[in-house]
């Protein structure tokens, strides 16, 4: 299947630094697809040349097939920033409605779409309500709506939870799947690890402006997995130093371990087995991608690059 | 072009819906049109009235210190300056014995000190009376100085410009007067309006919404349908307001007595001259009016209209596209919009004195230049222009002014498209003059 967005090389340099240096990954359609990095590593700038925000100084954004067209391919970004902004004096409808109108929308179709999401959300009494009299969450949701309300074929969401309660994250995140399984293909940049774990499948981690990871969640947590075990027993055992594994702890009945070079997760449990070791539970300890995130930007001074724009 | 539609709907009706708008723009002319008639009431009424014994050993100043309604001047022979006050007066007025070329002074000792204006309208009229006591003296009689008083009342300067053959009546008051008025109602609309635009823009910047806008339309359509809606807005609000003025004006008009309104419609229809017997038999105010109405009718006003509104509009996308691109580099701290707006502002104050330098004088060297320069001919050439064209204005000079602004504009649209570009977008960094130029003029 041909990729919903490829980029090829696409580079941004400013004055002072490589904001996007020479980054190349293909987006599959109907993915839900996660971009990662730190503050700084240049995923705001790589959003903005995805939505024609800015233009790279070098490389190439195909979308849906064809050469990405700021003007033409409008209509087919839907683009969250993760600067949220709504005019506070206007009234909410009337504001859905404009925004809705410069995706290119006919006022009609406009207005049906702003229905149905609002009844959706719940938000049908706020149309006369101004932006100024909603709480942060409200307004969260009233700027995910205008996001999507164009239908577009790719949908960027920039931190799209931050400042939302666990009940409306999770309406959101039900809609984001939503979205995917009708074919709408997701860009969910963030740096909460955990809701990546959870929603994407596929990640690129981006670190001073370099992409540094691109691969399926399951497979990354395989590539980085330290072959350790968790061992449950149904009473206290001692272990002894053996050529197969080595114990990194144990404690109340949990034993951690470590599978040495050379030997299968089986071998452990033969052995283990041959000591008359009584097994509740046997797991696999993968890592967590905060973990692997954490120790791929470590020391890489990422903190101490912060946005330029000149 | 849509999407530039849409937008400029949005600022226009925003803003004219807005009530503030409302109120502005229906009380302005209510408000302008009260003060003049309070001030007009107040300088009538909130005068205070003299009562001043005059002791005079002539006799002929007598016929010439005449009453009016501020001071009634009465001749007793029993008050001097110690008991003027309990006598009831408020002033007493001393006069020496005049003689013939001799200066000598007068005085007055009041119990409150009394006005410039009226210092000056006694003393006008002592000293008239002095002169014409001598005129007198030398041989002229009375009714021959009466003579040459009303006739000299009744005659007064009319200029004519000579263009080739025919000539035309010109009025420098009027000039002056239409100049003045176009180049200050220039003046404020750029203040005004620009600062609007340069609000605008700080709204959309410090509301983050201007991401989620420049990710549907280009940044230069959103700069553009912001100068033109609000444009728009400040030329609604000026035809509302030339409408309601004019007619208040003839609501005004229409509380004249009946006969006045007659002779001044007798005055228009015989071109000034009043049939059988002249002038006499219409009354001064009828005069007046007929006159004020004549004199403003002497002026170019298709031309003067003409100007006004093309250099209203091209001044205005001169200066408000500079706005905006101030506005774009501003963060939330609304000093910065003041340091960076001083060098947009400082032109537009310099033009604006040159401009009531030029009322006075439109064709001086640097009449001529800043009549040319973009940044100040809108208001300057204005100026000019209500002198006449081409009399005190040449075609070309009114055409290279007309395409250097044009230019101008576009220069300063595409400049600060430039800069609005990169600045809507970001936060967190003082910007300088120095980075907005390296911002317009940077490749791609």
């Amino acid at each position: 299947m041909d990729p919903l967005l490829r980029l090829s090389n696409l580079k941004k340099y400013y004055a002072t630094q490589k904001a996007v240096d020479d980054i190349s990954f293909e987006i599959q359609k109907g993915s839900i697809f996660g971009l990662l990095g730190p503050n700084g590593a240049g995923k705001t700038t790589l959003l903005r040349m995805i939505t024609g925000i800015f233009y790279p100084d070098g490389g190439d954004i195909i979308l849906d097939g064809k050469p990405f067209n700021s003007i033409d391919d409008i209509q087919k970004i839907g683009y969250m920033p993760e600067e949220r902004g709504l005019y506070k004096k206007m009234k909410i409808g009337e504001q859905a409605l404009y925004l809705a109108q410069l995706k290119g929308l006919s006022k009609a179709e406009a207005t049906e779409k702003i229905k149905y999401w609002f009844k959706k959300f719940e938000m049908e009494t706020w149309w006369n309500k101004k932006v100024e009299d909603l709480s942060k969450g409200m307004s969260q949701k009233l700027q995910f709506v205008i996001t999507v309300l164009h239908e577009p074929k790719l949908i960027i969401l920039d931190e799209p939870f931050s400042g939302l309660d666990p009940l409306n994250a999770n309406l959101i995140k039900e809609e984001i799947y939503n979205l995917a399984k009708k074919g709408a293909t997701i860009i969910f940049s963030t740096h909460r690890m955990e809701q990546v774990e959870e929603i994407c499948d596929h990640i690129v981690l981006m670190n001073l402006g370099k992409k540094i990871l691109d691969d399926t969640v399951t497979d990354i947590k395989q590539q980085f997995k330290e072959n350790s075990f968790l061992i449950q027993t149904d009473n206290e055992v001692t272990i002894h130093p053996n050529p197969i594994f080595s114990t990194i702890s144990n404690e109340k009945n949990k034993i951690l371990v470590k599978i040495n070079e050379g030997y299968q997760s089986n071998d452990v449990l033969k052995y283990l087995l041959q000591e008359n070791v009584n097994i509740v539970a046997y797991n696999e300890l993968l890592p967590s991608l905060n973990d692997i995130f954490i120790k791929l930007v470590e020391n890489t001074h990422a903190t101490a690059r912060a946005f330029q724009n000149n | 072009m849509n999407k530039t539609w849409l937008i400029i709907q949005r600022e226009y009706t925003t803003r004219v819906k807005n009530k503030r708008f409302l109120i502005l723009t229906f009380l302005m002319p209510i408000l302008i049109v009260g003060f003049i008639a309070a001030a007009g009431y107040l300088a009538i009424s909130g005068v205070e009235q003299r009562s001043i014994a005059v002791i005079d050993p002539n006799g002929f100043i007598k016929n010439s210190l005449k009453n009016t309604n501020q001071i009634s001047f009465s001749f007793p022979k029993d008050v001097d300056t110690n008991n003027y006050k309990q006598k009831g007066f408020t002033d007493i007025l001393i006069l020496p014995e005049f003689k013939k070329n001799e200066k000598t002074d007068y005085i007055l000792r009041s119990q409150k000190s009394m006005g410039l204006m009226l210092q000056e309208s006694i003393s006008n009229k002592i000293n008239k009376a002095i002169e014409d006591q001598m005129l007198q003296d030398a041989g002229i009689h009375q009714s021959i100085l009466d003579s040459i008083h009303s006739a000299s009342r009744f005659a007064e300067l009319k200029a004519y410009e000579d263009k080739g053959k025919s000539s035309k009546e010109s009025n420098a008051g009027l000039a002056m007067g239409i100049g003045y008025a176009s180049g200050l109602l220039i003046y404020l609309t750029m203040f005004i309006y620009g600062a609007m635009v340069m609000r605008g823009v700080m709204e959309e910047k410090t509301n983050r919404i201007a991401e989620v806008i420049i990710s549907s339309v280009k940044p230069f359509e959103l700069m553009m349908g912001k100068i033109i809606g609000i444009g728009a807005v400040g030329l609604t609000q000026f035809i509302l307001w030339i409408v309601l003025i004019i007619s208040l004006t003839s609501v005004a008009m229409g509380f004249l007595p009946a006969d006045v309104q007659t002779q001044v419609a007798a005055l228009q229809q015989s071109n000034g001259q009043m049939a059988g017997g002249g002038m006499a038999q219409a009354s001064e105010s009828a005069v007046k009016i007929y006159n004020m109405q004549h004199t403003i009718a002497t002026a170019n006003w298709p031309l003067i209209i003409g100007c006004f509104i093309f250099y209203f509009i091209g001044g205005y996308l001169f200066y408000a596209a500079l706005f905006a691109a101030v506005g774009s580099t501003v963060n939330e701290d609304p000093q910065d919009a003041q340091s960076l707006m001083f060098p947009i502002t400082m032109p537009l104050i310099f033009s604006y004195v040159i401009t009531t330098m030029v009322t006075q004088n439109p064709n001086t060297p640097i009449a001529f230049w800043a009549s040319i320069i973009p940044f100040s001919s809108p208001m300057v050439m204005m100026a000019r222009v209500a002198y006449g064209v081409p009399s005190a204005v040449s075609y070309w000079e009114l055409i290279l002014s007309m395409a250097v602004l044009v230019g101008g504009f576009i220069f300063t649209t595409w400049l600060s498209g430039r800069i609005y570009r990169t600045g809507i977008l970001l936060y967190g960094k003082k910007v300088t003059w120095k980075l907005m130029f390296k911002w317009a003029f940077k490749k791609g």
